[in-house]
């Protein structure tokens, strides 16, 4: 049996061994694993499976042993990934500090961060959120004004961010701030690492059209921060956002391919049920062209990202793809919301009460929620300069 | 299925590659239709490709040809693409190769499959009857007759018809549908070339009481329909190949020409309007390549979604080399629209490969019906 091979055995019968049933199912909403200091349960299953995945380090399963990370190769975490989908296990842990922070963290982190910060997010004992976005600074992320002064041992903040994921629910936020206002808007930019557990750091949820406060806005007043949590070189902090921000495309970028995994019914299943079918097939023609044009749409990508991962493990070079999977799922994912919509008719747009039933209404808050995929983490508009430059090569 | 090409796959691409863009750039095709070219390719060519073993990639290698695949005849048909090249090959080494290596008795085979891969035998493909791609309508009859059969009917655009010597075409038998192997000398075959937008090869062929004997019968009796949609899915992936490449030279060309284009002092390139164009046409092209790499890595593979997968691939192929060909013109602006730039074959040709074997809108509604809804 090849090496590989045998850590695929190994691998089902562990996770056959120590995944609880329950985390066999799918996860609904409100049971996703955030960790942090003050995490919340649904049930114990949840901290056991965590803890269980965390302590062979397979919360963040290719990262080096020395730091709490699992030590595997990209072709045995493949393997790990695929027989966790073969069990349908749920992801143990998920987060900001997992996707987005940890990678930066192991590139561009001195020893020290990496000892401090790397093993708390592993095993989900800290919560971190992103402070990028700031009422002025949107799509032109650079022009950010929060401010950061550096007095002997520490930086003084004072600061407004917008649009910080889950900030009130966050132990730390990673933080973009200026340090030098007299340099240009790229170079005057350093990356810090802020514990948001001190007075000065205020989080406050913003209300959606989904009803909802995923969203919130942080403020950062005359809050000291140890020069030790400074990221990569004072005013070179641009380099670190943008290698950050393409962890974030990528992570976005996945939904496209979810696609119903995440417990929405497939627009298909859900036409047939709510506008008929006859000889088996939806009755309105044009609804289920549409149906198909996005499902087809949906399987091409599904393919693309699957092409670019194979790409990778047969050692060919990645193309900067990242741009192209954060815009293509995006928009994706607002179609699949769309054709939910347009399966359910007036089921599609109830808002409360006995005569939806709660996935319909759940859908209603999702196909909003939908919409700010194509504008968090970059807009569709930005994604497309970036292929246009970087891959086209196109003149600024 | 990985997708990624091997690299027996890749030296074949780029050999393909070298020689279309050495033996057969668009020029050539300009030419064939200038001179009103009787054959509409180059035999010479046609038979330096079989010399490199393209017409054996679908035969078998006990019959002759290497096996080597769909993949890798659809890395061949992509470069063919990239230049527009006219020749046989789908007509050919992917249709007729596939029908004889599929269904083809031993007879068949040693009568028509040698010359086939030496480039003397050329198939061509006689199934479809009205204007849109509807393969199971066949109201062409065979009937028993003197020992034999006896076809009559009307095939419309029958690619490479008119330089065809064997016809392989779809008629109702009492069983069914049935594919027949017709000689285009037989007595009653009437062919004549029609002339396309894309200057590429089409006829009209009707057949008024032909006799063929026991042995023209490809497959079995009333098995038609089944091996039919089989070489059709195929040539639909192989299609979709070849569309896939077009579409990639034209976008190129435009991305070149965005950045040499000057207006108001800049090149137009720098203009957002144009980028975000640009951008997004990269992403279809993308996802198309992943399609028809998935569809023909299927074939090969014989994988229960093939059929799916080929509806995918062809569809995808569709609108991207529509849109890269329709964005071609447009950005290119005024010279796009002259006869002397050759960004305007790409169109022609998108639109003719956009019905052959299936629109979009066919494709579409194939891939919902065999996905259940």
């Amino acid at each position: 049996m090849s090496s590989l091979a045998a850590f695929r055995a190994e691998t089902r019968d562990w996770l056959e061994a120590n995944c609880p049933p329950v985390m066999r199912t799918p996860a609904p909403a409100d049971e996703t694993v955030w960790g942090g200091r003050n995490p919340t349960w649904k049930r114990p299953e949840q901290k056991l499976w965590m803890d269980r995945m965390a302590s062979r380090g397979w919360t963040l399963p290719t990262f080096p042993k020395q730091y709490g990370g699992g030590g595997l190769s990209l072709e045995q975490a493949e393997v790990l990934s695929e027989e966790m989908r073969a069990l349908g296990c749920r992801a143990p842990l998920q987060g900001m500090g997992q996707t987005m922070l940890a990678p930066v963290l192991l590139e561009y982190g001195t020893e020290a961060q990496k000892q401090e910060h790397l093993p708390s997010i592993i095993r989900g004992e800290i919560r971190w959120c992103q402070g990028y976005s700031e009422p002025g600074a949107g799509s032109d992320l650079a022009g950010l004004q929060s401010r950061a002064v550096l007095q002997g041992d520490h930086f003084l903040v004072n600061g407004h961010k917008i649009w910080t994921s889950n900030a009130h629910y966050a132990d730390k936020i990673f933080c973009l701030v200026r340090t030098d206002p007299t340099a240009k808007k790229h170079e005057g930019i350093s990356f810090l690492l802020i514990d948001m557990a001190q007075p000065g750091v205020r989080a406050r949820p913003i209300r959606l059209i989904s009803g909802v406060s995923v969203f919130c806005e942080t403020f950062i007043e005359n809050v000291q921060v140890p020069k030790e949590n400074l990221l990569g070189e004072l005013n070179k902090g641009w380099t670190i956002a943008k290698r950050l921000l393409e962890h974030e495309r990528k992570s976005i970028g996945g939904i496209g391919e979810r696609g119903g995994g995440l417990g929405v019914t497939p627009p298909w299943e859900l036409a047939k049920k709510h506008v008929g079918e006859v000889n088996g097939r939806i009755a309105d023609a044009g609804l289920r062209q549409d149906i198909a044009t996005y499902a087809m749409d949906a399987a091409a990508f599904q393919l693309t990202r699957k092409r670019a991962s194979d790409e990778a493990e047969a050692g060919r070079p990645p193309g900067p793809m990242s741009a192209m999977f954060k815009y293509y799922g995006t928009e994706l994912n607002k179609r699949r919301y769309e054709m939910v919509l347009a399966a359910e008719g007036v089921q599609g747009v109830g808002w409360e009460g006995d005569d939806f039933s709660a996935d319909e209404l759940r859908w209603t808050r999702e196909w909003l929620r939908s919409k700010a995929n194509t504008i968090e983490g970059g807009t569709s508009e930005v994604q497309l300069n970036i292929i246009a430059k970087r891959v086209l090569g196109l003149p600024d | 299925m990985a997708l990624v090409l091997s690299e027996d796959a890749q030296l074949v691409r780029d050999q393909a590659m070298d020689f279309f863009r050495e033996k057969s750039p668009i020029l050539a095709l300009r030419k064939l239709r200038d001179s009103a070219d009787p054959t509409g390719f180059s035999r010479d060519l046609w038979r330096e490709m079989a010399d490199l073993g393209w017409t054996g990639f679908l035969v078998s290698e006990d019959a002759g040809g290497s096996g080597f695949g769909m993949v890798g005849l659809g890395q061949v048909l992509e470069a063919a693409g990239r230049t527009l090249a006219a020749s046989p090959l789908i007509s050919t080494a992917l249709i007729g190769a596939s029908a004889l290596d599929i269904a083809g008795t031993a007879a068949q085979k040693s009568a028509h499959l040698t010359s086939l891969l030496a480039g003397d035998t050329i198939t061509a493909l006689a199934a479809e009857e009205g204007p849109h791609h509807n393969p199971g309508a066949v109201a062409t009859t065979a009937r028993a007759a003197g020992g034999g059969w006896m076809i009559d009917g009307r095939k419309t655009f029958v690619l490479d018809g008119h330089v065809a010597n064997l016809l392989i075409v779809s008629a109702t038998t009492q069983a069914g549908v049935s594919l027949f192997l017709v000689p285009a000398t037989a007595p009653g075959v009437t062919v004549q070339r029609r002339i396309m937008a894309d200057s590429r090869n089409a006829a009209l062929v009707t057949l008024a009481g032909v006799q063929v004997g026991a042995g023209a019968l490809l497959g079995t009796d009333g098995g038609g329909a089944v091996l039919l949609e089989r070489i059709l899915d195929r040539a639909r992936v192989g299609l979709a190949a070849e569309m896939l490449g077009s579409a990639c030279e034209a976008f190129d060309r435009t991305v070149q020409y965005l950045k040499d284009r000057k207006q108001f002092g800049v090149a137009i390139g720098s203009f957002q309007a144009l980028k975000h164009r640009a951008a997004v046409l990269f992403a279809e092209i993308e996802t198309t390549r992943s399609a028809v790499l998935a569809a023909l890595t299927a074939l090969d593979e014989g994988s229960a979604d093939a059929a799916s997968l080929a509806s995918l691939a062809k569809a995808k192929a569709n609108t991207t080399l529509n849109l890269a060909s329709s964005e071609g013109i447009q950005m290119h602006g005024g010279i796009g629209m002259t006869d002397e730039h050759e960004i305007g074959f790409f169109m022609k040709r998108s639109r003719v490969a956009e019905i052959t074997f299936g629109s979009t809108g066919f494709h579409r509604d194939r891939y919902a019906a065999l996905n259940g809804y």
